[in-house]
């Protein structure tokens, strides 16, 4: 089976992320970019699908140069190949642009199965994987938190509001993973050794046969949204409870 | 910029439409123009009068057997885009649902029109634009589209309340555009449903959740019976859910539910951005937590910095003992 897993680099979450006032774009200078922690169970779950069934996993990213780190990290865990889509022209791409990025990358690769994560942890669009299955043309089975397979179909376990459906699937497919889907690896000392020989295409959008990317959207305005208020703070001296009590019944919900 | 037709993809369940997609409805009538509901589900014409009573005044429903155990996703796309030639829609609102955001992602690849993310608001002043925040809900973000329609937005659920107009029973037409049979390689072959007590998260008084700080998945049951004793509903932090702690239809934050309760107790949850855009909107936030400089106190109207174990359990005492 092989496997393509959409990755992205992303500002470390635990940092508050800033747009650039000009261009409104996602500042990434003199921010910490780490692979999406997303990303990880996507990566996992590929590779255990290879592994159990034979074939590789590659990684695919939309990136500037600095997206290669994120591909080193997921070669290190075990992927076998990376592909970098680099272009000026893609800076600030909205969700629909990446995906048409995205399955052009992919479909040079060709590919039995598609993993990505639900969502970026920066941008928080959530609809990549789904134009992506629409422009491959196959089915996206979203959310998944179980993935079991016999090498030519899956089974996922699909999240849904009230609780999750059972779905099978023939490949080729895209899939979408939840965190917690899996438990990641850490690459090795000897996967990070291994991961710098590894093959990494660097592709541009000419490259892959697209260009006029005109993205049909524009952020118009920037506001700080209004702040709640802190209200008190107090340290447990054993009335915690009792405030909380008392809270509770001057909002009269007790 | 007035708008001629604005439309709302209705999901069902249960026989009725999804209160999300009532609560666009109720937000469409306000935008000028046409309202309509497009409903794709076996029982789509038994949802039909509740759209028409929230504000559709026509509801194009596709009531094929199929889209029952299939993912609705692929047909779903692919009906909104033969509807939308057809029909000429300047707007289609999708509640942030697993599903919705399905369509609307592959329509969105299928007409080649942008699709808007997050959305807390649609404005029609100079062009449509989608209001959302981001960084945690710091930040206000307004986007506009741009080139041709349809406009295609993703509307957060709670985001407005769902109101009936007073409007009669809508106009049905019937939807017949054919499930292709790329769609049919996927199908649902079991639809499982978490079974929960007491009031459901979104709809409670009272959201009672935990994070990391409890220690232990089984200190839940703490949680439990604190909203038993005051009809609140148990909700949990992106981290417990992720560690395999509590189901994620217990999760609140921006890849989970939004609540806005009377009253949100954040217990041993730091209030990562992800977490609290959420639960920001509630009226009153009280946290507990050990760690005094976490950031969930910035939003709490009251913070016991303390064991929230420890809090919770003479809490539930101290009720037990008022309820007598």
């Amino acid at each position: 089976m092989n496997v393509v897993v959409c990755v992205k680099q992303v500002p470390d979450p635990n940092s508050v992320g800033q747009l650039d006032p000009s261009t409104h774009n996602l500042r990434r200078d003199g921010v910490e970019v780490v692979l999406d922690p997303g990303d990880e169970f996507g990566i996992e779950a590929g590779l255990q699908l290879a592994e159990a069934h034979g074939g590789t996993v590659t990684v695919v990213t939309m990136a500037p140069e600095k997206g290669l780190d994120a591909i080193r990290k997921a070669l290190a865990m075990g992927a076998a190949k990376g592909v970098l889509v680099s272009d000026p022209s893609l800076a600030g791409a909205d969700a629909l642009t990446t995906a048409k990025v995205l399955a052009a990358a992919i479909r040079r690769e060709g590919f039995d199965l598609v993993i990505t994560a639900t969502e970026s942890t920066d941008g928080y669009t959530g609809v990549v994987p789904q134009a992506l299955a629409e422009y491959l043309g196959v089915p996206a089975v979203t959310f998944a938190k179980a993935i079991e397979s016999d090498g030519s179909s899956l089974t996922v376990r699909r999240q849904t509001e009230a609780g999750y459906d059972n779905v099978e699937a023939v490949l080729p497919a895209v899939v979408s993973v939840t965190a917690g889907v899996n438990e990641p690896r850490y690459p090795s000392l000897r996967g990070i050794m291994a991961a710098k020989s590894k093959p990494v295409d660097r592709l541009s959008v000419a490259d892959l046969g697209l260009d006029g990317l005109v993205p049909g959207q524009a952020i118009v305005s920037v506001q700080p949204a209004e702040q709640r208020k802190a209200g008190e703070v107090v340290e447990d001296d054993g009335t915690g409870a009792h405030r909380v009590v008392e809270f509770l019944a001057a909002k009269k919900v007790i | 910029m007035p708008l001629d037709r604005v439309w709302v993809f209705a999901e069902v369940l249960d026989g009725q439409p999804i209160t999300p997609a009532l609560e666009l409805l109720t937000r469409a009538r306000s935008l000028g123009g046409t309202v309509e509901a497009v409903c794709l589900s076996p029982e789509a014409e038994s949802a039909a009068a509740a759209l028409g009573d929230h504000g559709a005044t026509t509801v194009y429903a596709g009531t094929d057997p199929a889209y029952a155990d299939l993912l609705l996703g692929g047909p779903g796309a692919d009906a909104l885009a033969a509807l939308a030639a057809e029909h000429s829609p300047d707007l289609i609102l999708f509640p942030t649902t697993y599903t919705s955001r399905d369509v609307a992602g592959r329509l969105a690849a299928k007409l080649d029109v942008p699709v808007i993310s997050n959305g807390l608001d649609v404005s029609v002043d100079g062009g449509i634009s989608v209001e959302s925040s981001i960084f945690g809900a710091s930040q206000n973000v307004s986007t506009r589209f741009e080139g041709r329609g349809p406009a295609l937005a993703l509307i957060r659920p709670k985001s407005f309340a769902a109101e009936p107009s007073g409007g009669g029973a809508p106009r049905i037409v019937p939807v017949e555009v054919p499930i292709a049979d790329q769609h049919r390689s996927a199908r649902v072959v079991e639809r499982v449903i978490d079974k929960a007590t007491g009031p459901k998260l979104e709809e409670a008084p009272i959201v009672i959740s935990g994070g990391r700080g409890l220690g232990d998945p089984k200190n839940f049951a703490l949680l439990e019976e604190f909203a038993s004793l005051v009809g609140g509903a148990v909700g949990a932090s992106r981290a417990v859910v992720d560690a395999g702690w509590v189901p994620y239809a217990m999760q609140v934050g921006q890849t989970g539910k939004t609540v806005k309760p009377t009253v949100y107790i954040a217990c041993g949850i730091s209030g990562a951005m992800q977490h609290t855009v959420g639960m920001k909107g509630a009226k009153n936030i009280v946290a507990i937590n050990k760690d005094a400089d976490a950031p969930i106190f910035k939003l709490a109207d009251l913070g016991i910095v303390g064991d929230a174990l420890k809090v919770v359990g003479q809490v539930i005492e101290e009720l037990k003992a008022r309820q007598g």
